[in-house]
Order: C-alpha cells, then structure tokens, then sequence
C-alpha cells in the first residue's frame, strides 16, 4: 500500500478499493518503524488518523453515490518542515530560539494542503533554521538516510556507528518522509537547493518552482528574495498535482505573483522530438563523482536518441555563483535574525539587566555555532565599509547569473539538463570532517544559481551509484516555465524507470 | 573478424560522438588571487563591533576564522567584471509590489498573538530598561591582531 504513488492512492479512494483511515495507519506505522532515522520532531499521529477516520467516512458517502464531492487528498498523510508554521503544533525550526514556539496560524500551502483534505502526520526535522546541506544541525541531532541503512531489529538498539549516510538538507526530514513510504508527499522549503539536494541524495522527486508562485506567507523566512516552499514527492506526476495544489496568488504575501495561473494536468503520452536541451559546461565543476558524470552523459544521449536537439551551452558566471549566493545569503539572515529577542515569543534568557543584555542572552542561549556564525558574517557584510565591496558587488553579480539563464533560454534553449550535486550521498563521518559552511559552499554548487535566478527547477532520481546511493539529475526551465520542466522530467521519469525504496519488509520484523 | 571488429569501432564513435556534449573534464577556472583588492581584516575592532551589533558572540577563535575564511570565498567575486551592471534586489524587480485594500481582516486575536510570550503584564508585552549599552566582557579568542 506505501509503494503507491500519491496519483494511484487518490485513484483508489475514489473507486473505494482503498481505505483512508486503513492508509493513514499504514503510515503511522512505518513512521514509527523508521523513526531511528530521526525525520520526525514533532508527531501528529493520534490526530491525523481522527482526520483520516472522518475522511473515510466522507469517501465512502461519496463512492455509495451519497454525496457528489470530494476532497482531492481526503485523508492521506503528508509530512511537513519544521519551518512551516501549523496552528497549535509546535513549530521549532530545529532551534533552542522556537522550542517552545506553537503557531497560532498556519502558513498558506500547508493551509490549502489541508483544505484538499491533506492531512499532517508530523512535522519533520532540517538543519536549524534551514542553513545547512546535511541536515546535521539541528537541535534534535542529524537525520541519517533511509539507502544502505542497516535498520535495527523492532525494539532493538539503533546503528551507533557513523558509517550511515546523511540525507542532504536542510529538509532532510521531508526528504525521508517520502523516501520511507511514511507520508505520500513532503514540503520543505528551498532557499539554495534545500529541497533538491535531500531529494537527490534520499532519491525520491524534489521540486522548487518559479519564485512567486507559491506563497512563503507561514514559511519562516531564511532569505526572503531566495526562499520558495519545496515539493517531495514519489513521482513527477504527484509533485504536479502538489503543485496546482497549492499554488497561485496569496493577498498576505505580496511576493507572489497575481499573475492567473491554470492548472494542468501532465500528459501521460509525451515526446521530447522538438525539444532543445542545453547542457551547461560549467556544471561539470571540480569534486564530480564518476558515477554522477555517467548519469549526466546516459541522460543527454537519452535525449538526443529520442529526437531532441541537444547542445552544449554556457553559463559563464556558474563558478561565481556560490559565493554569490553566501553573501546575500548571509546578509538577509542577519536581518531576519534580528526578530529573535525573546520578548513576543521563543526562548526568552533570565538575564533581565537591560534590553541589549537580555537580546544578547536570548540569542547566544538559542542560536547554534552556525546561524550565529552566519548573522555575524552578514553583519560583516553590510558594514559601511565592507557594503559596496561585497553585498552591492555580490548584487551585481547576481544579475550577471540571472541573465545567464536568460540569455540561455532566450537562445533558443528549451529546458537545461545538469547534475543536482556533485556525488552520491556522503556518510555522516566525512561530512562533519569539516565545519557547516565550508559543506554548504561544496554541497550547493549545482542548486543554488537556480534560486538567484528565480527560475523553476526539478530532481529525478536517475541511477544507483556503485554503492547503490540514489544520484539525481537536476532539469531547469525559463521563469513561469513549471509546466514545461515538469513535462519533461516525467518524460525521462518514464524512460529511467527508477526503482523506489522498498522498505515493506520492515512490516515483517 | 575485420566486420565485427569494425562494426566495434563505428558503434564507440558514435557513442563518443552522442555523449561529447557533457564537458569531459571540469571546466572551472583558477582565480588569481594576487589580482584581486586585499580582503579586509578580521582584527579585534570588527570581533567588537560585530558583536555589539548582531548581540551574538563569536564565541571562541573558530568562530573569527569562520568569518576569516568566508570573507576569503567572498573576496573572489572581485573577479568578476561588474562595470555598468545594477545590482538585482529581487527577481520580481520589474514587476508593482501587490498591495491589498488597507481594511482590517483579522481581528479578535488578542490572546493568539500574546500567548507565546514569556513575560507579559496586562496585555503588554514586558522588556527589561533600554539605552544601557552592553557590558563589555572579558574574552579570550587566543591570538588576535
């Protein structure tokens, strides 16, 4: 029952061969039996099987004929990032600063999400405050990853080595939500790959979509000209389905679009014979594994046999583009950071002095090594003396990257094929060798210019590494484009024919 | 055996052929650092002001040489030419900000907004006295300029 993708679990409930409360305890279950790989902070067990109950009875009324509607994801289990506020669930954002924050809102999508009948089985663990690529930092410890686990026997004492590998981030937690069977589709958020990175390395689909199209109204901000609410899913068809889900204009945030937006449906028939798929030479860039150089290289030939046109193209700022990204990043945390002072909600420090000593309490008792280490670099960052040589200078540069891709498309390129990372799923051991920041700058490299740009992107798990690590291949369309790269990727979904995380015989033990 | 060996050879070019589109070996650059302006310092002054301004701490000398190495990476974006370019705030920069009516349509939640906070008095919220600036404290980062 976990195996099927969320399309095929809807299709059942609407024929009433399949049970929501039966599918939803299904879940439960497996997140119990997986919980060692720590992708849970928050559980909303008892009350999403009460909703899903409630949803079974509504499908049986309407496939006895009694009632003519229906809730597209009546009582199917998602799983949510910590970082999306949920009304009267506690939401932490992985730090000591939200520990005991709980929302009186709830943001946007995971609104809208609810509304189709959605509902939430818990909330999921990230790096804290999303800054991160492992998710290993976060106040709750690291998320390890589902492939190539060595699962402890039911009851028994969890893998005490760090030979486990971890799930990319920051939204690690979603990513195995999906991986695992124990949601049927995730959100995370997506700032500089946040979404994609965990997606490639846990192999299940990772989708962020043109900047203002889905509203962050709820999503607790890590960089506001960066950050879009990231979609897991099973398939490239249930991550378009999420998608027009959710999407579209929201009046409390007004960096979304109010451009009309259509929902579609993909087609199941596709053909890619008229396509022009650009290969960018810069994203071969040092670091890069064999096994993911041979995925990138199979999946152009692929295309091209298939009838596309397919093309080396250029993306000459590609190298720039992470450092870039760490500057305005670092400044736009300084500044959404400075919300933190214990005073209207989160962790407030007992130094009661002055207001100066108790922010400064506050923040050092809540704020781990990286978030502090970040507001100070942005800080460093927009100093009077330091403003025009880096956050002006790296605004400009931004431009330069956003005109890349422009200039790309606008030559006649359809959709660009890249890597999503540069290797296979490191193990936890070799990725806290050296510290947060110098990993993020590696581990980012392919995800990142795609957010300065704004542009919508995609992962598809393509191969199985040597290890047996799942490697995914990244697809990047124009502004507004989401149809078309999520076309396409169904299409090289269909011809990789991936084979998904089979974890049913942790059912039997 | 010619044909098959032939038949081989025709079969690796075109598979060759196919996938020359992929770069074969990385394609980044090494910046020379000696061409770029010197990178600004990370002395005791900037620890200090950094401090007072952000209220976090360092912490200890790993988090300078944090800050040292980041400012190292971001030195590099001086090699890239920025004449005549304008600096990008945002992708949506050619679009009008959405702004709705100015009419009020949450109302009622007095107690939902108040009750996260730790300390209240009286539906306030409660901060301890302002202008006290912050105490100077004995740190040891090890060896600083």
């Amino acid at each position: 029952m976990l195996s099927l993708t969320l399309r095929e679990a809807i299709s059942k409930l609407k024929d009433g061969s399949l049970s929501a409360a039966e599918l939803c305890e299904k879940c439960v279950t497996r997140a119990k039996r997986v919980q060692e790989l720590n992708f849970i902070v928050t559980e909303n067990f008892s009350q999403s099987q009460r909703e899903a109950v409630h949803s079974a009875r509504l499908w049986s009324e309407y496939v006895s004929g009694r009632h003519n509607e229906w809730r597209k994801f009546g009582g199917i289990p998602f799983a949510i990032k910590d970082n999306f506020c949920t009304k009267d669930i506690r939401t932490t954002c992985a730090s000591h600063i939200l520990n005991n924050y709980v929302p009186p809102y709830t943001a946007t999508v995971v609104q809208k999400l609810q509304d189709a009948g959605g509902v939430i089985i818990g909330k999921t663990n990230m790096d804290e405050f999303a800054m991160g690529a492992g998710s290993t930092d976060s106040i709750f410890g690291p998320v390890r990853n589902p492939w190539n686990y060595k699962f402890s026997q039911s009851g028994g004492e969890q893998d005490k080595t760090n030979y486990w590998h971890i799930t990319g981030g920051s939204s690690g937690g979603s990513a195995v939500a999906v991986a695992t069977g124990a949601s049927f589709g995730a959100f995370g958020s997506d700032t500089g790959g946040s979404t994609r990175n965990p997606a490639a390395y846990c192999g299940v689909v990772g989708f962020k979509s043109t900047y203002g199209r889905l509203s962050r109204h709820g999503l607790i901000p890590l960089v506001n000209s960066l950050d879009v609410p990231g979609i897991f899913a099973k398939s490239v068809d249930d991550a378009s389905l999420l998608f027009n889900a959710v999407a579209g204009h929201d009046t409390r945030d007004s960096t979304t679009v109010t451009d009309s937006m259509e929902t579609f449906t993909l087609p199941d028939d596709i053909s890619v014979k008229h396509l022009h798929i650009g290969i960018p030479k810069e994203y071969h860039a040092p670091g890069m594994s064999p096994c993911v150089l041979e995925a990138w290289r199979r999946a152009a030939d692929l295309f091209e046999r298939a009838g596309a046109k397919v093309s080396e193209v250029s993306l000459p700022h590609t190298q720039f583009s992470i450092l870039c990204y760490s500057v305005l990043c670092c400044a736009e945390v300084a500044s959404n950071m400075s919300r933190y002072d214990g005073i209207e909600y989160g962790h407030r420090a007992k130094n009661e002095d002055s207001t100066e000593e108790l922010y400064a309490a506050t923040r050092h008792e809540g704020f781990n090594d990286v978030v502090r280490g970040r507001i100070l670099a942005g800080n460093f960052f927009l100093l009077k003396r330091n403003y025009d040589n880096f956050f002006i200078k790296a605004q400009k540069v931004r431009r330069l990257i956003a005109e890349d891709f422009r200039q790309v498309f606008g030559g006649g390129v359809d959709i660009l094929l890249t890597p999503t990372t540069l290797t296979e799923a490191p193990t936890y051991s070799w990725f806290t060798e050296v510290d947060n920041r110098t990993r993020a700058e590696e581990q980012d490299v392919f995800t990142q210019p795609i957010n300065l740009a704004g542009v919508p992107a995609i992962t598809v798990p393509a191969s199985l590494s040597q290890s047996g690590l799942p490697i995914g291949l990244q697809f990047i369309g124009p502004n507004f484009h989401d149809k078309e790269v999520l076309t396409v990727a169904k299409w090289f979904e269909q011809q990789t024919n991936f084979k998904r995380l089979d974890l049913s015989h942790l059912d039997k033990s | 055996m010619l044909q098959r060996r032939l038949t081989y050879s025709v079969k690796f070019y075109i598979k060759r052929c196919f996938s020359s589109k992929v770069p074969e070996k990385p394609t980044w650059v090494t910046i020379d650092r000696s061409k770029l302006p010197k990178e600004p310092k990370v002395d005791r002054e900037v620890v200090d002001l950094l401090e007072r301004l952000s209220l976090v701490e360092f912490n200890n000398q790993e988090g300078v040489d944090r800050l040292t190495k980041a400012v190292h990476s971001a030195n590099l974006l001086h090699a890239v030419n920025t004449d005549n370019v304008e600096p990008m705030d945002s992708v949506l920069e050619d679009r009008i900000l959405y702004l709705r009516d100015d009419v009020v349509t949450d109302w009622n939640c007095l107690k939902d907004v108040m009750r996260n906070a730790t300390k209240t008095l009286e539906d306030y919220y409660v901060a301890p006295p302002g202008n006290i600036p912050l105490k100077q404290k004995e740190r040891d980062y090890g060896n600083k300029t």
